[in-house]
């Protein structure tokens, strides 16, 4: 197993942010989780990625627990993230952004060495001409962009994608899913927050839910689909939506 | 290594090599002087440049590494008889040393907070010094006159520590430059653009920023010794003037902080043009108000300083203005 989350807790003074969370993925696996607004999944990331310490609970990572080490330990040893709000560094240009990722990820790079990567992974995702820009001249698509060409220069074992989607256009949703597709068919391990069902569904090899910060439901994006529970904590009470749907 | 091919770091570097020997060819006392005065305020400046422009951390306590660096290399020149250049380094290895314990506590601050303390950092110094017996009390030291003499008498060992400053701030230009040419400098500028988003990328801020700052501190101590030396003697109120500290910032600002040209510039910018104000009749009490005034504007209107906005201005020429 590359990661496996044991028993997580996680209380923020009176809130409760997640109950008891256990999961795990294999090599290769594209894993979607999902949930409502609120229901804890950026939390879930930051309590993996070692943003926070979680309150109770273990979190293992290729057989290592990472649990309390901060945040840079945990990107060294192999585990890169895409923020869902945006962080360009913005008075560096686009290709020093992203080898900032290649420089000190797992592989550690030289910067010469950090810069070829860096062009590689800009090319990944379409942003091979804009190497040179300053990153705050981006527009908001092209930053997601950005995020996730960082994520990949780092040639991580895990990949964090929280909602790569979000913000934008349909037809910037089709170029990223392509680019999302083509990243999956290298073979990198994705754990991938998204709120474009559409596009989940379609790419993850298997789905978690989560519900007022507890798992709710786990399984193939078919049987999520279906499962009651789940539709009952996006749209309420499943009969009483079946009713109003009739009427 | 393809850094040293990069035009921006000899502009830099030639600028300041050649003033120096300019300096040794015509042989003047009070051109050396001047030559001193502005080569210490561009090591300084620059020195500041490795934190606050690389790093993004606004240090208003600079002048401590000066004064603490310098009251000890002073106190190793005068009272132990150490040569100037050894005693030096010790005041720059000291003030390194602070740098590391100050750093480890106030370097976990962001922002406004980390700049109040390192105002409160400037006071205590200043405070503890004056109540340090070995290093006089509030009468500071004196130098012991045999220390010049090692040097062939006052006038030579005035020469001599020009040329040891002179060094000094070639090498603060080189560190400069190669800090902000490495891994480590990158980091550096992630930590300033986004210090959470650095960590996440695998950025030790931490470390990165308490090394930052003990490099950033290492070179005061050098020049301290050298200029109190220089004087003759040493006491509190020269040592801890936080108007100098506020003025280094300026320097910064003016020219361009995280450049290598921008504190070179304005550090040679301000000192000539306070040069000249305090000579003038009309502005002599005048020229903090004015770098107050300075400060302001360049904040509102041109934060990248002189260089950084002729950088933007001439993009063909980007290449010669690091």
């Amino acid at each position: 197993m590359i990661l496996q989350v044991q028993e997580v807790h996680k209380r923020f003074g009176g809130l409760q942010a997640l109950t008891d969370v256990n999961f795990e993925i294999a090599p290769g696996e594209i894993m979607g989780l999902i949930g409502p607004n609120g229901a804890g999944k950026t939390t879930l990331f930051n309590v993996i990625n070692g943003v926070y310490p979680p309150t109770k609970g273990q979190v293992v990572f290729r057989e290592e627990k990472i649990t309390g080490l901060p945040p840079y330990e945990v990107a060294r040893r192999g585990l890169a993230r895409a923020h869902q709000v945006v962080r360009p560094l913005n008075d560096l240009t686009v290709r020093e952004n992203v080898m900032v990722g290649a420089c000190f990820g797992r592989e550690r790079l030289s910067l010469g060495k950090a810069a070829q990567k860096a062009d590689e992974a800009l090319a990944k995702v379409g942003l091979a001409d804009r190497a040179g820009q300053l990153a705050g001249s981006l527009n908001v698509a092209q930053k997601k962009r950005l995020e996730l060409a960082r994520a990949l220069a780092a040639n991580p074992y895990l990949l964090l994608l929280d909602e790569v989607l979000a913000g934008l256009t349909p037809s910037e949703i089709v170029g990223m899913m392509d680019t999302l597709r083509n990243i999956r068919d290298e073979g990198f391990t994705i754990l991938m927050i998204e709120h474009v069902m559409q596009a989940i569904m379609s790419i993850s090899d298997r789905i978690i839910v989560l519900d007022y910060g507890q798992l709710i439901a786990a399984g193939k994006p078919g049987e999520v689909a279906a499962n009651p529970l789940v539709i009952e904590a996006y749209l309420g009470d499943p009969d009483m939506t079946a009713r109003l749907m009739a009427e | 290594m393809n850094a040293w091919r990069q035009p921006g770091f000899w502009v830099s570097f030639l600028l300041i090599f050649l003033a120096g020997v300019a300096v040794l060819v015509l042989r003047q006392d009070t051109l050396r002087e001047t030559a001193f005065t502005v080569l210490m305020f561009i090591a300084l400046a620059s020195s500041l440049n490795i934190l606050m422009g690389y790093t993004g951390y606004v240090n208003f306590g600079h002048i401590v590494f000066f004064g603490l660096g310098g009251y000890f290399g002073f106190y190793l020149v005068s009272e132990m008889g150490w040569p100037v250049y050894l005693a030096a380094l010790g005041g720059g290895v000291l003030s390194a040393v602070i740098a590391y314990i100050i750093g480890c506590a106030v370097l976990r601050l962001r922002g406004a907070y980390f700049a109040l303390a390192t105002i409160g950092v400037n006071e205590a110094a200043r405070a503890f010094v004056s109540n340090f017996e070995p290093f006089g009390g509030s009468t500071g030291l004196y130098v012991n006159f045999a220390a010049y003499d090692r040097y062939g008498g006052a006038a030579h060992a005035l020469w001599f520590t020009f040329i040891l400053l002179w060094l000094v701030t070639l090498a603060v230009v080189v560190t400069s430059y190669l800090v902000k040419r490495s891994r480590f400098g990158l980091g550096l500028s992630a930590i300033r653009e986004d210090e959470d988003t650095a960590m996440v990328m695998g950025v030790k801020a931490p470390q990165d920023k308490t090394k930052a700052f003990l490099i950033s501190a290492f070179f005061p101590g050098l020049i301290g010794t050298l200029y109190f030396f220089k004087n003759g003697n040493v006491e509190p109120d020269d040592a801890f003037r936080f108007q100098m500290s506020l003025e280094i910032l300026v320097m910064v600002m003016l020219g361009g902080k995280g450049l290598l040209l921008g504190p070179i510039a304005g550090a040679f910018a301000y000192e000539r043009l306070r040069g000249y104000l305090i000579i003038s009749p009309m502005f002599k009490d005048l020229h903090l108000a004015l770098s107050g005034l300075i400060l302001l504007l360049i904040v509102l209107f041109v934060p990248g300083g002189v260089v950084g906005w002729l950088r933007e201005r001439l993009p063909h020429y980007r290449r010669w203005l690091e």
